[in-house]
């Protein structure tokens, strides 16, 4: 068998102009393949990675997202008491916030793109650890000032440390900026809850996050909440209310991406069925003395379907590779649940990885297996007259 | 013997060859069409917007409502000549995945502002007599198989609680763009409740439909619109009904970029599918080609037979995959009703897929012709393979 690998891959190299053709088309499909996984999987994992898994968001029934949702101050305070909310220093580790679109201006180009402007208090921090400040200084509460998330300091005129943004007629100075790591924090402004309350004329809550003492126990803050009369609210894990949000956008590029991947990929597989039948026919006689040494008719068969299952591997390397880099591209689009502008990256995961290795060596094997059927039935005698 | 009919000849002379080069290069036109016509869809709100209707929101950003006494001084604006209003309701029908647009329009009068909406007039009276009355698209009725006095439930998200329409009329696009995806239903609706449970919200509209005598006023009209409402506590901002599609357009420019990127991409595979096929050709008839410039053929002549021959192959795979392509947007079109309101084949489409074929059939000639030229004679002659 190893003779037999050694001559198949030779073959390829001795060909080197066909070869390099056919697996420049499968590297192509593959790497659309990879980047548009790539990119329906970083929409979700910056959604789900924003959750935290310890945290309930409460916001009105029915709302669906924060961004509609209205909460009024005293059901905010009932809200809070709850005996499942954890405690600081004797306070309840909870956070109302309103939240507010603005529409934003990008650096890039100047077109207009919602921007989440959050009024919220310090717990913010505590029921977020994962949000750190990284330039600049918190804001003076009582102030017009706000922090702004890296991504959104980054692509948004006025955003930038030092800059003044304007939104509800007032200028609010960027003081400061903070990184989540890549969660959906880093698309939005933060500001004092009161001052956004007053600036927008809005007396109200959007949401109220809050840290649980027990997160195994979330059913029963769930149902003691959603049966209070006073209340009309549901309550949802944090990490399943940002999952469900990447949902949509991620399925639908998951959708159109490999439907046209699928579909283009038999161009390829044409083109390899094309470099086999041209690797067969002109090897007819080479075939024929193998069978005549006594090799199988099954191992030539396997000859063939081994080099053009390395033509589909070469292929996937080819593909990846350039694909790997796309993890260093950060993109943005609207969240169309909140309908804000939410900026991921392309992200590989270990999965898209085997994906890509498996649908080279699909498009390889698809290719292969005719040209390598009819090497296999090829009658000894018959071929060797051509000589 | 005719040159078209060598080119023919030689072209089939691989039959295998010729079937499976003209498949790939079809199927891959086929890819490349049905994402341009995923990414024209996009922009048929744009495409469908009249040159005449100004959009105008609120500043703060399109969820922020405008008051209703707006209205008065919009219309006494010179070169307005009718004002109407739309708001976003986003209600859930059944469950989340089922979104649709569901927009609330001032009245029966805000039909005339659209004349690419058609629809029953009883169906327009209905509208302005019951707050119920629903008039729905009709991609959006095949869709839930709705039937006109049918009652449909939603649940209020902006505006909460259950609410529930009666389908009155179902409306068709005059035009190809048109979006006949939407639910229309009487502004009157949404007050008549927020009156009742919510006054300070009440009173409050999404956008103005600002309609204008002449549409090469509209910057100006606009910058008088937004003039006479600066510095109050509802600013607004003005444009044409175009750029304020294009604006939702821009929304998902990464999105519409990347499908951009790929569909090049696919004219990238289909190039390496004929060049493949025609380097081997080229390798094949090195003597051929040797005795054809023996007898005297120059370079041109010579081009034009590999040339002729790869562009045949392309355009044939061309027109097999634009014949497929149309039943393949149908198909497609009623997949993704969910995402794009109008699913048109865009005759722009077809025109780049065509050209496409046409390109990558010269492109894929040039090598195997610069082979075929750069080889001597005597070592072309040489050569019997």
């Amino acid at each position: 068998m190893g003779l037999l690998l050694t001559y198949s891959v030779k073959n390829l190299s001795s060909r080197r102009l066909t070869t390099l053709f056919t697996v420049l088309g499968m590297g192509l499909v593959v790497f659309v393949f990879a980047a548009v996984l790539m990119l329906a999987y970083g929409l979700e994992h910056t959604l789900v990675s924003t959750g935290s898994t310890e945290n309930a968001i409460v916001i009105r029934d029915g709302s669906n997202t924060e961004t509609v949702s209205i909460l009024m101050r005293d059901q905010a305070g009932a809200v809070k008491t709850d005996p499942l909310v954890a405690l600081k220093d004797g306070l309840p580790v909870a956070a109302n916030e309103i939240v507010v679109l603005i529409s934003g201006e990008k650096r890039k180009n100047g077109d207009a793109a919602n921007v989440i402007i959050r009024g919220t208090t310090p717990e913010a921090f505590t029921l977020r650890p994962e949000v750190k400040l990284v330039k600049g200084r918190m804001p003076a509460p009582g102030t017009s000032e706000v922090l702004a998330g890296a991504s959104v300091a980054k692509n948004f005129k006025g955003c930038g440390l030092g800059e003044k943004v304007h939104f509800a007629g007032r200028d609010w100075d960027v003081v400061g900026v903070f990184d989540s790591g890549g969660r959906s924090f880093d698309s939005e402004l933060w500001g004092d809850v009161d001052q956004v309350q007053q600036a927008f004329r809005r007396p109200i809550y959007s949401s109220i996050t809050v840290r649980l003492k027990d997160p195994s126990r979330f059913e029963e803050f769930k149902k003691r909440l959603e049966s209070d009369p006073r209340l009309t609210v549901e309550a949802q894990r944090e990490r399943e209310y940002y999952a469900r949000q990447s949902r949509a956008g991620a399925t639908f590029i998951r959708v159109i991406g490999l439907a046209v991947t699928v579909l283009f990929s038999l161009g390829a597989v044409f083109g390899a069925m094309i470099t086999m039948f041209a690797a067969v026919s002109s090897r007819t006689v080479e075939i024929g003395t193998l069978r005549a040494l006594g090799f199988s008719r099954r191992a030539v068969l396997r000859v063939f379907m081994v080099e053009s299952l390395a033509l589909g591997l070469l292929g996937g390397a080819l593909g990846l590779a350039p694909a790997s880099f796309l993890s260093f591209v950060s993109v943005s689009t609207t969240n169309w649940d909140t309908f804000s502008e939410l900026a991921f990256r392309f992200t590989l995961s270990p999965t898209i990885i085997i994906g890509s290795f498996l649908f080279g060596a699909i498009m390889g094997v698809v290719g292969g297996f005719l040209p390598a059927y009819r090497a296999a039935r090829t009658e000894i005698v018959g071929s060797l007259r051509k000589a | 013997m005719s040159v078209f009919r060598l080119l023919m000849k030689n072209a089939f002379r691989h039959r295998l060859r010729a079937v499976l080069t003209v498949g790939g290069v079809g199927v891959a036109i086929l890819a490349f069409g049905l994402l341009r016509t995923v990414i024209a869809a996009w922009y048929a709100g744009v495409e469908s917007a009249a040159p005449d209707r100004l959009i105008s929101r609120n500043k703060i950003s399109i969820t922020f409502p405008l008051p209703l006494a707006q209205e008065t001084q919009i219309e006494r604006l010179t070169g307005v000549t009718g004002v109407t209003h739309g708001t976003w309701f986003g209600g859930i029908y059944k469950d989340p995945k089922n979104f649709f647009a569901q927009i609330a329009l001032a009245g029966p009068e805000s039909f005339k502002f659209y004349p690419e909406i058609v629809v029953d007039p009883a169906a327009v009276e209905a509208f302005g007599k019951e707050p119920q009355a629903a008039i729905v698209g009709s991609a959006l009725a095949t869709r839930f198989g709705w039937k006109v006095g049918d009652v449909v439930p939603l649940k209020g998200a902006i505006y909460p609680g259950d609410w529930s329409f009666v389908i009155r009329g179902i409306y068709t696009g005059g035009k190809e763009t048109t979006d006949v995806g939407t639910f229309y239903f009487p502004w009157n609706a949404i007050e008549q409740r927020l009156e009742k449970e919510w006054p300070d919200r009440a009173g409050h509209v999404g956008w103005w439909i600002i309609k204008i005598d002449d549409p090469a006023k509209a910057a100006s009209i606009s910058q008088a619109v937004d003039a006479a409402f600066e510095n109050s506590s509802d600013e607004t901002i003005t444009e044409t009904e175009a750029a304020f599609q294009q604006s939702f357009v821009a929304m998902s420019g990464t999105i519409i970029l990347s499908l951009k990127v790929i569909s090049f991409l696919i004219i990238g595979v289909i190039l390496l599918v004929a060049a493949n096929t025609m380097a081997m050709t080229a390798r094949e008839r090195v003597s051929e080609y040797a005795v054809l410039k023996t007898l005297g053929f120059g370079g041109g002549r010579i081009f034009f037979l590999i040339a002729g021959e790869s562009i045949l192959l392309a355009l044939l795979g061309g027109a097999v995959g634009l014949l497929l392509l149309w039943p393949t947007v149908h198909g497609v079109g009623a997949m993704l009703r969910q995402y794009f309101p109008a699913f048109p084949t865009d005759p722009v489409t077809f025109a780049m897929g065509a050209v496409a074929a046409l390109v990558v059939g010269i492109a894929a000639a040039i090598f195997p012709y610069w082979r075929a030229m750069s080889l001597p004679i005597a070592r072309g002659l040489r050569r019997v393979d």
